[in-house]
This record gives structure tokens, sequence and C-alpha cells, in this order.
């Protein structure tokens, strides 16, 4: 969950209203937000670095806010400013509109190469026009294209944004993609150029770019943005031109989203510039940009379509479990930045989702919206109907694996094992019972362990390769073996399961080899004259691998054949 | 116990006295050692109220080994006057006495004796008084008699550092009558046995009282884990709530199960190397159910069933890649595929025994669906696995508990009040609900409930409604909808036994002695 600290005051102020922490913290949860933290620059630091670091730094009051991860349009401040002022019906939502030049000119265009297919193939473009920027919006600015970066972006392999002063370069502009030793420019915060390959291993000790690099380091070409004069604009996903950068005095701004995901870059795009054209000298336009494809298709952006939906009333009521008119559901969902109205045809409502929402795409997301702004804890909490009946776990699927032979089976490997003790999936539960009383040998003996869980063994018949085994494992430690202890033991769980002792129907046990248990003191256990495990005192070697000093019997049976 | 003769003279010394008697004057009385009284008395308090006995300490001066030389047979100082004859005698002879060298010098400094240091034939010592009075010997003979009291302190004291005298501390008890007084012994028993029982012997025989301070006997039991026990309270509320338990016995699943029929997108953070373990070997599942796996690919990447789909390039690829389960709800998933192929077979055998009513053939099928539609209520508890930072409230592995409920016409409010039903029967009765996102359910809720200690809300679970994504590719009818919750078995059980590091709970660091100690489990108190 994406996690947006905005400045306290900031927030109140636009928000035209001041609140409690406590008051602020029941809105976030009825819309869905979680007030996570309250803290300060300052508070950060003295926490991260200790006091001496965090001295003159700001106390202003941050608040941290959770924003759930599909709501890319509350990322930011101005974002989030914009959702509750239409919950609490203080404001209605914007109406966000693609324009053509003001002067008539031919919009900004992005022709994209061939070249560019085997690396990062889709990108996407718009100019926000006579921006003004103050020190927060600008840094607000930087901070949602972080966000966006690190969430819908998937960190930069999905889609990475570059944002340009316009004023500084001249399209017609060119997506393409070159070797990296034929790319020299100079990178945002660095005083010289640098070719492409230099600055992949300048960057590895960045702490945050290295991150980046390894989405194209291997590639023998790289992506790069040129202007009209052969300037760099970025090399995506990992770092913008100097010459382009964007200041707080930039009027003009050329946006490139460059993707592997188209779906993604668009939706990227709107983001950015429906959450900032209000600052706009015309708040809510957005200068339009073409792309131009290899194949000669051009495309306009941004999209920043409009989708309308229509569903009925009693759906939203009988999926919420409310009873509300058409007209009141409508203006619910108005409440949530989707623009509702009842057609007039039953009780049918036309919901306009707009390019901010584009985690709306299903009827129940709207149906959702409907049941937040209604707000979830005034809904009458009711019992289901349902009638059924319990059962616990049922035996069937346990009958066909009775005739698997258990020792056919190897172990099931973990490609990203967190430690050295997690490289596979258990196929023993012994090591564990032996491990315990290792880190137990202050309690008093004897020890007398066991566990019935679950272990893992390779299976082909199963359509993932792999299936559990259900196995029982017990141990007696002591001075003395206790062989008899064990044995003992193996006889009341099959009394217990009605198994009684003999060769044929019942149970038995005869003498085996096996490495882990002492030679002579091991036994293998038949039920219904099949294997099912083996019984007997440890080999020393393992009782001292284990750390261990005392003798010790196990049983480790399978017990699936009983359920 | 103590010689019965010595116990009855005791006990007749003290039925003789008005209030109480010393046991060093008992000793003293019988003539035998005082440790035997001590021990007299030790054994008649066992018997009960026989007698009372008050242990006391006194002071008393007693004569060291030489003080008793010296009562005896004088002090060195008279012992060496005594042996000058009238006519004197060689100093180096007088030296050879044993009191020689001591009572040389107190004589000389009584002024009893002189030397003369110039007599012919070496250095002579001579009486100088007829008759002496050894006040040594009578003092140490008056402390003898027990009569110290006559002595002054300051003589006392002199007589202490010339090592003669010393001061010892005397334990003793008091000992008084009790309030079963008797001068004979009736020994007590200490456990009731079968002969008393036959003979009735029990009736005069005293029983020795038991110490109801002490523990008793450590009972020889198993033990369960605490995270057994809640389970099984889990479990039992599910079944009381008409729930039928899932069968979870498989931690390998692959993607597909696990995200893909969840509706999870194959670009979402979940399914990163840094949320999931994935298995190398087997590395990948070889069986899907084709037509469904079709679907599923078809409503993620183009959408369909009234959904705009994620619009994105679905690779079988990254469906086959087998993990280590993140949720039971892969499960979960499986179980309501099974459930929808129960309604679908119906319908084709439907189909293909009647072929004439084709025309009517939709609203038939749509009947059928009705009918044969079965609603359940599903229940698990199992191990599912995170890649998780490890820190002391969070492993690799936990234990995911969730309900689902699958029927017609289920509303968010049937969610909230089954919760409310479900979290009730936990002891927890005020609940409230925060809007959430979860990519499988539609609306999702966070599951809050307010901690009565902590004084504010705490988040004790998850919830939602799966969305038609997840459903109708399925096959299951478009009318139906199935809610579901999930919450983890650990932090309930880490609450409900005061346990802060989860390490002791779960894996081989648990703490056996918490084990044998934690109560049995009752979740609604």
């Amino acid at each position: 969950m994406p996690t947006v600290s905005v400045k306290r005051d900031l927030l109140f102020e636009a928000l035209g209203q001041k609140y409690t922490d406590e008051e602020f913290d029941e809105l976030c949860f009825e819309f869905g937000l979680e007030l996570d933290e309250i803290t300060s620059e300052k508070e950060i630091l003295i926490r991260e670095q200790g006091g001496e670091k965090a001295e003159g730094a700001s106390d202003v009051v941050l608040y941290k806010i959770d924003v759930p991860a599909n709501r890319y349009d509350l990322l930011c401040l101005e974002g989030l400013v914009r959702g509750l002022q239409v919950f609490k019906e203080k404001l209605e939502a914007p109406r966000y509109k693609r324009v053509s030049p003001a002067d008539g000119g031919e919009p900004q265009r992005l022709v994209i190469t061939e070249e560019t297919a085997s690396v990062r193939p889709h990108a996407v473009a718009a100019v926000l026009r006579n921006i003004t920027f103050t020190q927060e919006r600008y840094e607000s600015f930087i901070e949602l294209q972080e966000k966006l970066h690190q969430n819908i972006c998937r960190k930069r392999t999905l889609v990475a944004i570059g944002t340009h002063d316009l004023d500084t370069i001249s399209g017609p502009f060119t997506y393409t993609a070159k070797p990296p030793g034929e790319i020299r420019f100079k990178p945002l915060s660095q005083s010289r150029e640098y070719t492409a390959a230099e600055l992949m291993s300048l960057y590895k000790t960045d702490s945050h770019l290295r991150h980046y690099l390894h989405i194209i380091e291997n590639e023998p070409l790289y992506p790069i943005i040129y202007d009209s004069n052969g300037i760099v604009l970025s090399m995506p996903p990992i770092i913008n031109g100097d010459h382009s950068k964007i200041s707080l005095n930039t009027k003009n701004i050329f946006i490139e989203c460059t993707a592997t995901d188209l779906t993604k870059a668009k939706i990227t795009l709107d983001m950015v510039v429906t959450m900032f054209s209000v600052y706009c000298d015309e708040p809510f336009t957005v200068e339009e940009a073409e792309v131009v494809y290899p194949d000669g298709r051009l495309s306009v952006y941004p999209e920043l379509a409009y989708r309308t939906e229509t569903l009925s009333g009693d759906f939203i009521n009988k999926r919420v479990g409310i009873n509300e008119s058409a007209e009141s559901i409508a203006q619910l969902l108005t409440r949530m930045c989707l623009r509702s109205e009842v057609s007039g045809e039953g009780d049918l409502i036309q919901v306009e989702i707009p390019p901010t929402r584009a985690d709306v795409i299903h009827a129940c997301d709207i149906m959702e919206d409907a049941a937040i702004a209604y707000g979830f804890n005034n809904i009458v909490r009711s019992t289901p109907r349902t009638y059924t009946v319990a059962n616990q776990c049922s035996e069937e699927d346990i009958a066909d694996k009775l005739r698997k032979n258990i020792t056919e089976t190897r172990a099931v490997h973990i490609s990203n094992p967190k430690t050295a003790d997690f490289q596979v999936a258990r196929t023993s539960l012994l090591p564990g019972l032996l491990k315990t009383i290792a880190a137990n040998r202050k309690m008093p003996l004897p020890l007398k362990l066991f566990e019935i869980s679950d272990v893992v063994l390779k299976d082909e018949t199963k359509d993932v390769g792999a299936r559990n085994n259900r196995r029982l494992c017990a141990v007696y430690y002591n001075k003395s073996p206790g062989f008899e202890v064990i044995h003992g033991l193996l006889d009341r769980v099959m009394q217990l399961l009605d198994v009684k002792p003999g060769r044929n129907q019942g149970y038995h046990i005869q003498a085996a080899e096996d490495s882990t248990f002492f030679p002579g003191r091991c036994a293998e256990i038949f039920s219904c004259g099949k294997s099912i495990g083996h019984l007997g005192v440890l080999h020393p070697d393992v009782i001292s691998r284990f750390e261990l000093t005392m003798p010790c019997s196990a049983i480790d049976i399978d017990i699936e054949p009983f359920l | 116990m103590a010689d019965t003769g010595l116990l009855e003279a005791l006990l007749r010394l003290l039925e003789k006295v008005d209030g109480g008697i010393d046991s060093q004057d008992v000793a003293a009385d019988l003539g035998v050692d005082h440790q035997l009284i001590v021990g007299a008395v030790k054994s008649l308090q066992a018997l009960g109220e026989v007698i009372s006995a008050e242990q006391k300490s006194s002071k008393r001066w007693e004569l060291t080994g030489e003080g008793r030389e010296i009562a005896e047979q004088g002090s060195h100082e008279a012992r060496v006057f005594n042996a000058i004859p009238d006519e004197g005698l060689p100093q180096n002879e007088l030296m050879k006495m044993p009191s020689g060298k001591v009572g040389f010098s107190k004589a000389m400094s009584n002024k009893w004796i002189r030397l003369d240091k110039a007599h012919e034939g070496g250095p002579r010592v001579f009486k100088t008084v007829e008759t002496i009075e050894d006040t040594v010997r009578d003092k140490l003979q008056l402390v003898q008699k027990g009569l110290s009291a006559k002595l002054e302190d300051k003589e006392k004291n002199e007589l202490k550092k010339r090592k003669l005298l010393s001061e010892v501390t005397v334990k003793s008890y008091w000992i008084t009558k009790g309030s079963s007084f008797s001068t004979t012994i009736t020994k007590q028993e200490t456990e009731l046995t079968p002969e008393m029982i036959a003979s009735g012997s029990w009736k005069e025989k005293k029983f020795k009282p038991y110490n109801f301070e002490a523990m008793g006997v450590a009972a020889d039991c198993g033990h369960l884990h605490p995270l057994m026990k809640v389970r099984t309270q889990f479990r039992q509320i599910f079944l009381e709530m008409g729930f039928t338990e899932m069968p979870t016995n498989n931690f390998i699943e692959s993607s597909f199960w696990n995200f893909d029929s969840l509706f999870q997108p194959q670009q979402h953070p979940a399914r990163d190397q840094h949320d999931t373990f994935f298995i190398s070997d087997p590395a990948l599942a070889h069986e899907f159910p084709q037509d469904y796996l079709e679907r599923v690919k078809q409503v993620h990447s183009e959408g369909g069933y009234g959904s705009q789909g994620y619009k994105y390039d679905w690779k079988i690829e990254e469906a086959q890649k087998n993990l280590l389960r993140t949720h039971t709800t892969a499960v979960s998933a499986r179980m309501l595929y099974k459930l929808a192929q129960q309604v679908n077979t119906h319908t084709h055998r439907l189909m293909l025994v009647s072929p004439l009513f084709s025309s009517d053939l939709t609203l038939l099928c749509g009947i059928i669906f009705q009918e044969k539609f079965t609603p359940v209520k599903y229940f698990s508890i199992d191990r599912v696995f995170r890649n998780e930072t490890l820190d002391a409230t969070h492993l690799a592995e936990f234990h995911q508990i969730e309900g689902v409920v699958a029927d017609y016409g289920l509303t968010l409010g049937n969610l909230m009040g089954i919760l409310h039903q479900f979290f009730t029967k936990l002891g927890i009765t005020k609940l409230r609900f925060k809007p959430a996102y979860n990519p499988y359910t539609e609306p999702s809720m966070e599951v809050f409930s307010y901690h009565e200690g902590l004084k504010k809300w705490v988040e004790v679970g998850n919830s939602g409604v799966f969305r038609p994504e997840m459903l109708l590719p399925m096959g299951l009818p478009e009318g139906v909808s199935v809610i579901a919750w999930g919450l983890s078995l650990e932090r309930p059980t880490m609450i409900k036994y005061g346990i802060n590091n989860i390490r002791e709970l779960v894996g081989h660091k648990v703490n056996l002695q918490m084990v044998y100690d934690s109560p049995i489990c009752r979740l609604d108190s």
C-alpha cells in the first residue's frame, strides 16, 4: 500500500478546513485511507540518523497517509484534496479537457522508430501549458512521478516518466534505441557528458538509480529520446538529460512516458496531467501531443477518456444490501468523482468514469464506491439465509493416495529461499523435532515430542508436480533410548486407529536398515502389508549433528492410509 | 523418632510444672545431652498439639579448658607460689614448671614473690608473703557452679581476656503443654491404608496433617501446542456456523490458481520474487482445465463479463510457475471452480438429451442453473508462505483462516452480518469496516475491532466480495455472489497467550515450558 506524505497545514489549507488528528483519521477511515503516522522531517531524521543530523531540519507536521494500491489519483496532495473535497461535496469533480495548441499551430510530435521494438516499444506524450509552480507544487510534481514509478509503473519496468521544460527543446522528438556506446549526453545533476555505458557503471553505486539499471543493462540497444537538434531529453527508464530539466520557473512542460505496457503508460500520463493541470492558466486543460508509430500510425495523447456505464439502482441496492432511490445512489456516486445521473428510464443510472478512475473496470467497482459513499458502517448487518450442512475435511481425496509409494518421492526445491534452512519444502518432520529438543535442552528429561503435519513430496501425477503428505513423527529423548516407549506409542496409535497387530490385515514391524537409525535398532512398520514408515533408536551421528547428547528413539510414519 | 522413653520422661516433667520448662533444664534434670532433648521436642511437635515449643536463645558464661584446669588446680600464680619452699628456688628450675612462665610474672605483679638476681649459684626466687588468696580460682569456681551472676562484668571480661571464660549462645526450647497434652505417646499415621479400612482401626488412629501449602505432583500428561488449541476453537466456530472444511493439503500451487484465477494481474507486485517463494523443482505446473484457462486469459487481457479487463499481454508461462501458496484462497478458487463444474455438467447433460427444445434452451438453462447450483459455505485453516521481512511478529509462513460463502444474492450487508456472528463467537462484538483494496475482491473491507485494553480500533481481518471477473470465467451462474474473509491464526494466538516473539510460538525455537504451562483455549473469554 503506497504511503503519501503531505504537510498537514498545506492539506488543511487546501481542504479549506482544520481538523483535529482524530477527526482527520475518522475522515480517512470512512474514505478508505489510513492516517498511518503523524510526524515531521525532523522526527524522521532523528529516528533514522540520530539527533545530530536532524538539527535545523523542518518540524512542520507531516501526515503519512496510506492510499489503496489501485487509487493512483490519490498519490499526491492535489489528488487527495480533490478526492476528499468532492467526497465532502465541497467541490464538483473537474472535467479534464484535451485541447489543441492555443496558437493554432501543430501539436508537439513524438516519432517512435522501429529500433525500440526490442527493448521498450511504447511511448505516449502530452504538454502542460502555462503552468505556475511554487516550491510546494514543484516538490509535489516530482514526488507524484516517484510514487507512480514505484506503483503502477512497477519500479519503472512497465512505464517510465520524463518531464521536460518545453522551452529549452524543440520538436519533433524522436524516440529510438541505440547501442550504449553511441549514446552520449549530460545527465541530470552531472557536470559533464557521459556515454550510456559510462552512466551504467556510474549509477552502479547510486542508491536510487541502481535499482533500475537491470531493466536495460543487458539489452544491445538502449532507449533514448532526442529533440530535433539532437539534444537528449532522456534515456528511459534510467535518467533524463540535464538540458531540458524543469525548474520552479518552467512554464511549459513536455511529458513523455515510455513503456512496455501501453495501457499502463496511458493511465500514468493521464494521472500526471489530470493532477497538475490544475496549476495551468486554463485549469484542467491539457495540450495534445501526437505519437507516430514506426508503421506510420498516428495517435493523439493524452487520452483523457470518459466512459459511461449504465446500471440500475436495484443492482446497487441488491449487491450492497441497502434500499436507496436511484437519485440518491447517483448522488452517492457523484461524491466518489463518478458523475452520475438518473437516465429517466426506470431506475437506470448513467455513470461517467473519468480518466482519473482507471481502477473502475466493472460494475462491481461502481457498486463499491456507492457503498463507500453510503458508509460501510451505515449498512444494516444481516445474516445470509444460506442453508448448508457442515462437514469436516472429507476423506475422498485421501483414498487414491493409498496406492502411492512414498519411497518414490523427492524433495521440492525453492528457487528464492530466505535462509539456508529453507531451501526445500520439508520431506520429514524429524529434523524439526530434533531441533526443538536442541533449543529446549534445559527442560527436564524425558522429552517426549510429536508432530502430525504435512510434508511436501514431488509427484508427477499432480497438476503442479507435487503433493502434500500427512505424517506423524514422535521422539523420545532420555538417558536411555526408550525403544519400548516409542514402540508402545505405535501400538497405542494403531489401537486407536483400530488396526490390530498381525501380518496381513493388521500391522507389524520387522528389522530394517536405515542410515538415520543405529544399526540393529531400526524396524520398518507395515500396515496391511504396506510399508508406512520406520521406528528405532537414532544413529549417534544423527544425535550429535543436532547437538544433542542423550540417546533418542523415534517413529516416523505416513498416516494418510488411516485418515 | 526419638526414643519413646525419653519422650515420655519429658512429658512427665512437663506435667509437673505449671507454666513451661526450658529444654536445657530438662537436659540437666534427665542428665542427657541437650541435643537429644531437641530431637524429642521435634518428635513431639510432629504429633500435633501435644506440646508447643518456642525456640529461644540465651547467653551464658562457660569455663574454657584452661579455666576448668584452674578451677581444679588453682591459678598458675598460686601454683608457682605454693611450689616455692622457704629457702627459695632457682629461677631456671621454677621456669621448668608447667605454670612457670605465666605464674611467675603474675605472682611477681601480685608481689607474692621476689627475685634475687645476685644470689650465689644463679638467680633465685623467694616468697614475700606467708599466705595468699587465690581469687582467680574462686571466681572461676563460682562460674562453674552457675553463679556467674555474682561476678561483676569487669571481672568476667578480665577473665575472658585471659581466655579462661567464654560467653556462649545457647539455643533451647521453651516447652509448654499443647491443647491435646498427654503423657502417653500415640503415633500419627501418614496415610489411610486398606488394612485400616478393613480393620476399622482408622477410627482410633491419629493422622498426620497434610501441608496444603505445597504444590501437587506434576501430572504426567501430553501438551498440545497453543496454535493447535486455538486452531481447534476456530474449526469449532466454523462447524457451528455450518461451514464445510476445504482440503488444503497442497502447499505447492501454480501461479494460475494462486493468482491468475483470482484475477490478480501478472505484473502485480505480490507476484514478485520479493513477495512469493517460487519453486525451482518442479518449476512448472503442466495441467490446466484448458477452456477455463482460455477464459481467464481473455478476462485479463481483453476483459469480458462486463469488465474492461487489465488490457495486457497475458502469458501462460507466467501462470505455469509453481510457488509455495501465498494464501488458501488458491484452494477456495479450486473449490469454486469445482462447484461451477457441477452446475455445468448438469447443463451439458440436459443439452444432450433435449436438442429439440433449442429455442427455449437459454431459458431452460437459466432455470436449471437456479435449481442445480448448491449454495456452499467453506472454511480452511492451513499454512501459507510469504517472502516477508522476518521480525518479532512475522515469519515466512503462517496459518491463514479463511471463510467463504457462495449463494444467490449475497449482499455486503450479509458479509458484515456473518462477520459479526463469527467475531461474536470469538468474544469480539464491536466491529467496524474500512474500505480497502484487494485485486480479487470488490468491495473489499478491512475488519477492525475495538480493543478494550489498548483503547483503540485494531485490524482483525480482511474481507470482501469476490470479483465477477474471478467467478464468471469459472462458470458460476451470474446471480451468485461469493463473500469471503480471512485472518491469521498466529496473531490471535499470540494475543491470547501473551507471546511477544513469534519465534517462541512457531518453529523449533518454541519454548516447551510455555507449551507445558499454557491453559486451554477459550476464545470468548
